[in-house]
């Protein structure tokens, strides 16, 4: 499905973000990415859909190749991925139904999406999958209106109205609490059952990923240092990915998980106090 | 037992002291000499406030009628040329703006659209006025022209700022799903910055019309003249009437203004 192939990207500077990555990963797989801050998780996803231009390496979805491609060719293999925030990255002012229509873009020509004449089709599709991730009767409300959890909810159903093969989804809990975190990986495994899609998720929470996945793959400073099951996941394997840490004391308390939802609500009321 | 307390001053904004001193003793040297060769006439200054009184008390007596034909006239011009030209000025400014913008413009775009704002910012609107009735003749349309001009500056540079911004986790987003250029433009980027684009050309229209009444003392149409020739006529009541008007017409367009911004956020 997805075939990475000695991915490489070479920031300014020098460093290797992505350092010679190859990676599979078949149809209906919910993957995994964990890694310490900077090992390159975003960068690879970035990569995919060519968000950010790789320097090295090639990624094929179904065989067709990604890289190269330019212009017209380039939005065409987007349509096939969808991508998943971790600041939701919803347009704020618009409402649910336009920022989900959004990911129709692709495929619909400027006049009719600036007028907002989506074919019925997707209207109705939209409407299903709003009711589907349970925002049932919130299509007209603006983004800005929503809770995070509602928020990541529609940056959901936006990547999955693509009609993607794949899906990347980059940090989906770290600005969520504990339960709506496990809330929406739960919606995510189940929507990507449902449509037998791959997805890539990069996450923090080793604990959370431990729960709904069915494969990790640890990074370290661009490279893949770990490739397996949830439960292969050992403190050896832990620390080679991470660095040295007392493992088990972490994994006893989920607290550690809750500065990070505090840190991005202090930066969201930052944003609404400028 | 008690530690000795530490005592704590916020850093001084220039660290040297030596620097600091000369800075600050430097200034106010200079305003104390600069105050020192101010020459004040105050037999002058007593003659022209009898004047400035008159004129003061004529607020309390203006003459709407005696050149109410003129006076109508001149508004009606003013707030012509101030529509036309905001409207020109701003849809003008759009591509200027959107060029001006490092985040969206190629370099040379980049360039060449912030060498237009600058050079329309950096001569005040009389100044501009006098070049365009010389070119244009004594009228509305060297008016026209100035406050468009003025206005492309304006609106292009606020705008550019917006742009640059605006959230990019939103414009990745669009991105991702395959939007073309103009879908981002219309779907990531146009949402970020419509309101304040919106609040400032009410504003920037009110603004022209303020400066409409200005550049008319130089011959470029509008309320101006009018007013430039109740002046020179010692016709105060006319000249406080059609100040009082535009003091309303301002005071109007500010009120909307405010509530067309809070509508929109």
């Amino acid at each position: 499905m997805l075939r990475i192939r000695g991915l490489t990207k070479t920031y300014r500077g020098g460093e290797r973000a992505v350092d010679g990555v190859d990676l599979d990963v078949p149809r209906g797989q919910l993957m995994a990415l964990i890694g310490p801050s900077g090992a390159g998780k975003s960068t690879l996803i970035r990569c995919v859909n060519r968000l950010v231009e790789p320097r090295a390496g090639t990624i094929a979805v179904d065989g067709a190749p990604v890289t190269g491609l330019r212009g017209g060719a380039l939005r065409v293999a987007r349509r096939r991925m969808g991508m998943i925030f971790q600041e939701f990255a919803l347009v704020e002012r618009l409402t649910v139904m336009e920022n989900v229509l959004s990911g129709r873009l692709g495929y619909v020509g400027f006049w009719a999406s600036w007028l907002r004449r989506f074919p019925q089709s997707d209207v109705d599709e939209a409407f299903r999958l709003i009711d589907r991730a349970g925002l049932g009767g919130m299509h007209d409300k603006r983004a800005d209106q929503l809770s995070g959890g509602q928020r990541q909810r529609v940056g959901i159903c936006r990547a999955l109205i693509q009609n993607p093969a794949l899906l990347l989804v980059d940090e989906p809990t770290a600005s969520l609490d504990p339960k709506t975190s496990r809330q929406i990986m739960r919606l995510l495994v189940e929507l990507c059952a449902e449509r037998q899609l791959a997805a890539i998720v990069n996450i923090h929470d080793v604990a959370l990923a431990q729960m709904f996945v069915s494969r990790i793959v640890g990074l370290r400073a661009g490279r893949i240092v770990f490739d397996g099951a949830p439960e292969a996941l050992s403190t050896e394997v832990l620390t080679e990915i991470y660095g040295e840490e007392d493992w088990n004391a972490a994994r006893d308390s989920e607290d550690d998980a809750g500065d990070a939802p505090a840190h991005a609500a202090a930066n969201r009321l930052a944003e609404e106090a400028r | 037992m008690s530690a000795a307390a530490r005592r704590w001053r916020p850093p001084p904004l220039i660290a040297n002291p030596w620097l600091r001193l000369a800075i600050y003793g430097g200034g106010a040297l200079y305003l104390a000499l600069a105050l020192g060769t101010l020459q004040v006439n105050w037999a002058r200054v007593a003659e022209g406030l009898v004047r400035g009184w008159a004129f003061i008390a004529a607020f309390g007596n203006p003459d709407f009628t005696s050149r109410w034909g003129e006076i109508s006239e001149g508004m009606v011009e003013s707030l012509t040329m101030t529509v036309v030209a905001t409207a020109l000025g701003v849809a003008l400014s759009l591509p200027v703006g959107l060029g001006a913008a490092r985040n969206l413009a190629p370099l040379p775009v980049y360039l060449v659209c912030r060498g237009i704002i600058a050079a329309s910012r950096s001569f005040p609107e009389i100044i501009v006025a006098i070049l365009f009735v010389k070119m244009f003749g004594f009228g509305p349309l060297a008016g026209m022209v100035t406050l468009a001009f003025a206005t492309i500056g304006f609106m292009a540079k606020l705008l550019a700022e917006d742009l640059e911004d605006i959230d990019e986790a939103q414009v990745e987003a669009v991105r991702a799903s395959g939007a073309s250029w103009p879908q981002l433009m219309t779907y990531a980027v146009q949402p970020q910055v419509l309101p304040r684009f919106i609040g400032l050309a009410v504003y920037r229209l009110d603004i022209n019309f303020r400066e409409s009444a200005v550049i008319g003392i130089v011959g470029a149409g509008g309320i101006g003249a009018t007013l430039n020739t109740s002046f020179s006529r010692y016709e105060f009541g006319t000249s406080a009437a059609i100040l009082l008007l535009i003091i309303g017409i301002v005071m109007v367009a500010e009120y909307t203004s405010g509530i067309i911004r809070k509508r929109l956020q």
